[in-house]
């Protein structure tokens, strides 16, 4: 759940109910025909809810993200690392901000989302809720989650919402380093001294399980995720993510004999199609309910900075201030 | 109190559920869209927003949002405030452009009537 829509099984088809059958044709055959949805066009009322929802959660994600990796800033190892590191660090929150963007540009104000992330309303991606012990983990934050974030953000960028397409591709084009500077830091340890190869194998088997948890459970086919695969909201299933993240990075970690904690995992030959041991689906819930290792922690450093900057914000808000929602 | 891994955040002795009270309008200020220019010579092209206070500001954040990779040589930010645009659901305003084919160089045939004309005084002319 970083950016893929989340769809709640127990909604009912109706959501479709009081729209206007012509203005939703319209609206249908314009993302047929490939074309962009902008701010101002008519849509339907799922299709904002849902965008608002799932770019909200996208850039929440960002901000949050930027905190595990953020533990190491300061005793990074050498002051290139430390500069990446840093730059990395300040890109994640610049997605967040072009992602907020995009989302007001759907009705929903900056300080509303702020106010749903502090007080626990909103979601974030699970994984943000587990601590980077070892300057490894950080390393293994870098290149394999933000590679998940990578195979779901590429997808999401061909969807039908403008605004959060052209906000994804610039996201894309920055994540680029992220990923060769995680990659980098792995080969680093993994080719290193037997205490470095045994700092990172420990921070990969303490990723896995929250990795696979990261594109979310299998999705129930519904009449509703059909709609919003159509109306190119959801543009791949949660599975058909997973598998394409597997074959692209199970090979880089086998590459660097590096060991993953299930026994099950291994491509089948015949289906193409990887198998493994189903996540824990129990933990991920609990977790993303609030009770992982970090939750309280993540929302208590957001609290804190937005409770401390409140009195400059204050300061320098001029007296002609009026509230604008983003062109585009 | 929270024991972070990170040092920074034990040293700013937070406590885990502290309350605020939430943010109110205008808390993140109103926004500025953002054009930018990759080289001198070139058009500046939109490239988003930034939210800022005043325009000073909003050009420092758009030095740090916009120019994170790549040239940029001059930002320019607007009031969101400032803008007027077009409807989209008044597009075809724009549609009878193609049907102007008087505008279109390549609708301008001369070389026939050229070449009619020659071969007419040719044969004229022996
Ligand atoms: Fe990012
Ligand atoms: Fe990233």
């Amino acid at each position: 759940m970083y950016g893929n829509a989340y769809i709640d099984p127990n909604e009912t088809p109706e959501i479709l109910q009081g729209e206007d059958p012509v203005l939703l044709a319209e609206f249908e055959a314009r993302i047929q025909a490939g074309e962009k949805i902008e701010p101002q066009d008519w849509m339907p009322r799922e299709y904002r809810k849902q965008l608002i929802r799932m770019i909200e959660q996208h850039a929440h994600s960002e901000i949050i993200g930027a905190l595990p990796e953020g533990t190491w800033i300061t005793r990074a190892p050498g002051f290139r690392r430390k500069l990446a590191l840093m730059a990395k660090v300040q890109d994640e929150v610049g997605h967040a901000q072009l992602l907020y963007s995009a989302a007001e540009t759907l009705g929903k104000s900056r300080e509303a989302m702020i106010n749903d992330l502090i007080t626990g309303k909103s979601k974030y991606s699970n994984v943000f809720n587990y601590p980077a012990i070892t300057w490894a983990d950080s390393a293994i934050i870098a290149w394999l989650i933000d590679a998940g974030a990578i195979v779901n953000q590429l997808a999401n960028s061909k969807g039908s919402y403008g605004p959060y397409c052209r906000a994804l591709e610039r996201i894309c084009y920055e994540e680029s380093f992220h990923l060769k500077y995680g990659h980098d830091n792995v080969v680093h340890l993994a080719t290193g001294t037997p205490k470095q190869r045994q700092m990172v194998q420990e921070a990969l088997t303490r990723w896995w399980p929250p990795i696979m948890h990261f594109f979310g459970p299998s999705d129930k086919i519904s009449v509703h995720s059909e709609i919003l695969m159509r109306w190119k909201v959801k543009m791949a299933s949660n599975d058909d993510m997973r598998q394409q993240y597997l074959d692209m990075y199970v090979p880089k970690i086998w590459d660097l004999d590096l060991v993953l904690p299930d026994p099950n995992l291994k491509k089948n030959k015949e289906t193409g199609k990887w198998e493994f041991t189903e996540p824990d689906w129990e933990e991920f819930k609990r977790v993303i309910n609030g009770n992982g290792p970090c939750n309280a922690e993540r929302l208590a450093v957001r609290r804190m900075a937005e409770e401390k900057g409140r009195w400059v914000r204050r300061a320098i808000l001029g007296d002609n201030a009026k509230y604008t929602v983003p062109l585009a | 109190m929270i024991e972070s891994l990170d040092p920074r955040i034990t040293r700013a002795n937070i406590e885990a559920d502290s309350a605020i009270d939430p943010l109110t309008p205008l808390d993140q200020f109103q926004t500025f869209e953002v054009f930018h220019q990759k080289k001198r010579g070139q058009q500046h092209v939109h490239v988003g927003i930034v939210h800022a206070p005043n325009p000073e500001m909003a050009l420092l954040y758009a030095k740090e949002q916009y120019s994170r990779r790549g040239q940029t040589s001059n930002l320019w930010v607007v009031p969101t405030s400032c803008v007027t645009a077009t409807e989209y659901f008044d597009d075809d305003i724009f549609s009878t452009t193609e049907e102007k084919i008087y505008r279109d160089p390549g609708t301008y045939k001369v070389i026939d009537r050229i070449k009619a004309y020659k071969e007419r005084k040719a044969q004229t002319q022996s």
